[in-house]
């Protein structure tokens, strides 16, 4: 599936993580990519694929069904753009990617050099093994030596490729004055060749070369599992990013729009930001009328006024009408992106964290290095016999080596990430179950988390028909929001429109018409004539004849946020409410969700610091948020969680992602993570229990190579099995 | 024990020709699309001729 776009990273492996600008000054083709989220089977892929060749300018179109994406070969003046509406005709729901954010993961070169490892280290052991059974059952004089000799020649030149991932980690920590697992291994692996070379050359009876091949393949295998689930945790959050295409309309001299991308808009550019866009840059306003939702930057649900002369930020959302900016500040310099800088300061205090892996690796690499060197010591003492008390601790050294160790954590992650990821939670970060599992605290963000962020008809029956029926005239005559909300809302109760004549929507104020010779107006508080000022969203409705009529709305709730916040409290954990919104918003939510705790229009410093307090205080917190004021928050939280319909900037802060619109699984994930991180423990109780069995007989030297690659075997298999209850 | 000397070449060749197998399988691309490629295997667009 990688070939539309494997030319683009084969020529240079340095140019795999930035997209090559020479692919943008000459292209002879464009490498297109198309998000099908809901192709399923044989008929998608041919119905899709045939449909995409037969589009004039597609070279070569083919849909990959794991990762849900058609990767186009096409002429270079064709669009990914122009081919949704391809892909929608067939009755596929289609949304285009960035080509140039996905080139990342189009080949995963570490994964394909570890599956590579593993099978050689895999199918040498095999060989090897072969050889070896025939000795323990009974080859003796030249066939074993033969046997011994004919397995250094295949373990040799495996164990060198195979194990480089181990020296190089093992070198690196021994660099920095550091042990970590990969010291005791590569020293184990070492020892065992040496030994068992010696061994060989003297017509010995053990020889350890299959156990340094078995040993070798049971680690990479973890490594493996590891890499893989890291990278397909990956490759689903650069497809997230992908989704927002970063381009603009400048206008040019002549005053046309041209598209570009975001990364070339200047200073002083003029850019057209139609309805429903988000702002690229931060800027002025110089023309135009519309509403500006800013609930992704602070949280605020009410819409504000945008005209000309009026500053906005990077992120905010255009509501009504087209508008025109001079940009004042561009890429790095957005507020957007300043915002992100907290993230990083705040980030340092995760990085603290110790994974269960690590403490275990820090007790253990010692504890084994001190116990083979012991045992070597005390049989030299004994026997004065360098080649015995050299064999006994090479079996001290491969027996109690972590196998299991090694198996145990990646084993467990991997069936537990498998399962939240089918049930719609993408975990990004790698000790993110184990500190999802310590979680005794939930503080929530309330706008476009808790709530979907779309507004909601509260006072419907406070209408009478004719009213309504007039509201929905005027309602249809508007995308925003709240006039969809509304006519949804009006529709829904079975009202019809009353006929009027003259409608038309005025940028940033709403929408008016004439009915039976009545200016009827349906908008904003000031431009009706209303007086009463309210906290909640309200719109209100002028019916030409006295007083308006108001027309207020909650946000909706998010499907499944009242089941999880009740599972979290359940579970025992206090949840609680911070945002941005005003109080009286704030207080209603908490009080549907039975949230005790909250706090309103807490500015994004201010969130931090409340996560910050109660990280002191001694609570693990759990910080589920989606907007750019929750991003250091989520960032300073020991575990955080964000939707998908999250800023990029709040995806990046957080540990894990949430897929669907559903906050459900967020409860679900707290119970996983546990289960996770007692399989865990599990696992290295089972690997322990093995060591204290084998341990003893190495150093007795009773341990044969025959025991050793039982009790590897045994334990890397049981705790495998063990990770697989979890799924 | 003659029987050795063959049997033992025919081990190795016969897991060299898996190993040089799989890499060969790993090189071009074929583990990149799983669940698309189970699914491939019921359409009837390429039966007659390979994909030109």
């Amino acid at each position: 599936m990688t070939a539309p776009l494997r030319h683009q990273t084969a020529v240079c492996p340095g140019c795999v993580a930035a997209p090559s600008e020479a692919v943008d000054t000459a292209p002879t083709e464009a490498r297109l990519a198309i998000s099908l989220p809901t192709i399923h089977c044989q008929a998608c892929i041919s119905a899709v694929e045939r449909g995409l060749n037969a589009v004039p300018g597609v070279r070569d179109a083919r849909v990959n069904l794991t990762l849900k994406r058609a990767l186009v070969e096409a002429d270079p003046d064709l669009r990914a753009v122009d081919l949704v509406p391809v892909c929608e005709a067939l009755g596929y729901e289609a949304h285009e990617l960035d080509a140039a954010a996905l080139s990342a993961t189009a080949t995963d070169r570490a994964g394909r050099d570890l599956l590579l490892r593993l099978a050689v280290a895999g199918f040498a052991s095999m060989n090897v093994m072969l050889l070896s059974i025939s000795v323990w059952s009974g080859a003796s004089d030249a066939t074993r030596d033969m046997f011994h000799w004919i397995s250094a020649a295949i373990t040799f030149p495996a164990v060198i490729y195979a194990g480089q991932p181990f020296y190089r980690n093992a070198w690196a920590a021994l660099k920095a004055g550091r042990l970590n697992m990969d010291v005791p291994i590569v020293l184990a692996l070492l020892l065992a060749l040496v030994t068992s070379l010696w061994e060989t050359s003297l017509s010995g009876e053990h020889a350890y070369f299959d156990a340094a091949l078995t040993l070798t393949f049971f680690l990479l295998a973890g490594r493996y599992l590891d890499h893989r689930t890291r990278a397909a945790a990956r490759s689903a959050a650069e497809e997230l990013a992908a989704l927002e295409v970063p381009r603009a309309w400048r206008l040019d001299a002549q005053g046309q729009e041209v598209e570009v991308s975001v990364a070339d808009l200047k200073i002083g550019d003029l850019i057209r930001v139609r309805p429903g866009g988000r702002m690229p840059v931060d800027g002025e306003i110089v023309e135009g009328r519309s509403e500006l939702d800013r609930s992704l930057l602070t949280g605020e649900t009410l819409p504000v006024l945008a005209e000309p002369g009026r500053q906005v930020s990077a992120g905010e959302v255009n509501l009504t009408g087209p508008l025109t900016l001079r940009a004042t500040a561009v890429g790095e310099e957005t507020s957007l992106h300043r915002m992100a800088d907290l993230v990083a300061i705040a980030e340092s205090g995760r990085s603290r964290y110790t994974s269960l892996a690590d403490s275990a690796a820090k007790l253990y690499a010692p504890g084994v290095h001190i116990l083979s060197a012991l045992a070597f010591v005390g049989w030299y003492l004994y026997t004065f016999d360098l080649r015995t008390a050299l064999n006994i601790a090479a079996a001290v050294l491969i027996i109690t080596c972590p196998c299991a160790l090694g198996l145990a954590v990646p084993a467990v992650t991997t069936a537990a990430s498998g399962r939240l990821f089918r049930a719609g939670l993408l975990v990004k970060h790698a000790t993110a179950l184990e500190r999802l599992a310590e979680v005794d605290t939930v503080v929530f963000d309330k706008t476009g988390t808790l709530t979907a962020g779309t507004p909601e008809v509260v006072n419907l029956e406070d209408l009478s028909r004719e009213q309504l029926s007039l509201a929905l005239a005027l309602a249809e005559g508007s995308a925003h929001p709240l006039a969809q909300s509304l006519s949804r809302a009006a529709r829904a109760a079975g009202v019809t429109p009353v006929a009027v004549t003259d409608l038309r929507e005025v940028p940033g104020y709403g929408t008016e018409a004439r009915l039976a010779g009545r200016q009827v107006r349906l908008g904003r508080g000031a431009w009706v004539g209303a007086t009463a000022s309210t906290t909640q969203t309200t719109t209100w409705l002028d019916l030409g004849e006295g007083a308006p009529v108001a027309i207020r709305f909650a946000d909706s709730l998010r499907p499944g946020a009242a089941a999880a916040v009740s599972a979290l409290r359940d579970a025992g954990k206090d949840v609680r409410l911070v945002s941005g919104d005003a109080p009286a918003a704030v207080e209603d939510l908490a009080q549907r969700l039975g949230i005790r705790t909250w706090v309103a229009e807490a500015l994004p410093e201010q969130k931090a610091t409340y996560v910050q307090d109660l990280t002191q205080a001694g609570h693990k917190v759990l910080m589920v948020g989606d907007g750019l004021n929750d991003t250091a928050a989520l960032a300073g939280a020991h575990v955080s969680i964000s939707p998908a319909s999250a800023l990029d900037a709040a995806r990046v802060a957080s540990d894990i992602v949430l897929l669907g619109q559903d906050l459900a699984p967020i409860a679900e994930a707290c119970g996983v993570a546990r289960r996770a991180t007692r399989r865990i423990r599990e696992n290295f109780r089972i690997a322990t229990i093995y060591n204290i069995i084998a341990v003893p007989l190495a150093i007795a030297g009773l341990a044969t190579p025959l025991i050793a690659a039982l009790a590897m075997s045994t334990s890397s298999i049981t705790v495998s099995l063990n990770a697989l209850r979890l799924r | 024990m003659t029987v050795l000397s063959y049997l033992i070449p025919i081990s190795l060749i016969l897991g060299g020709a898996g190993l040089i197998g799989f890499i060969y399988t790993v090189r071009s691309d074929q583990y990149d699309d799983p669940e698309g490629d189970a699914r491939r295997i019921l359409s009837d667009e390429w039966d007659d001729h390979p994909k030109p």
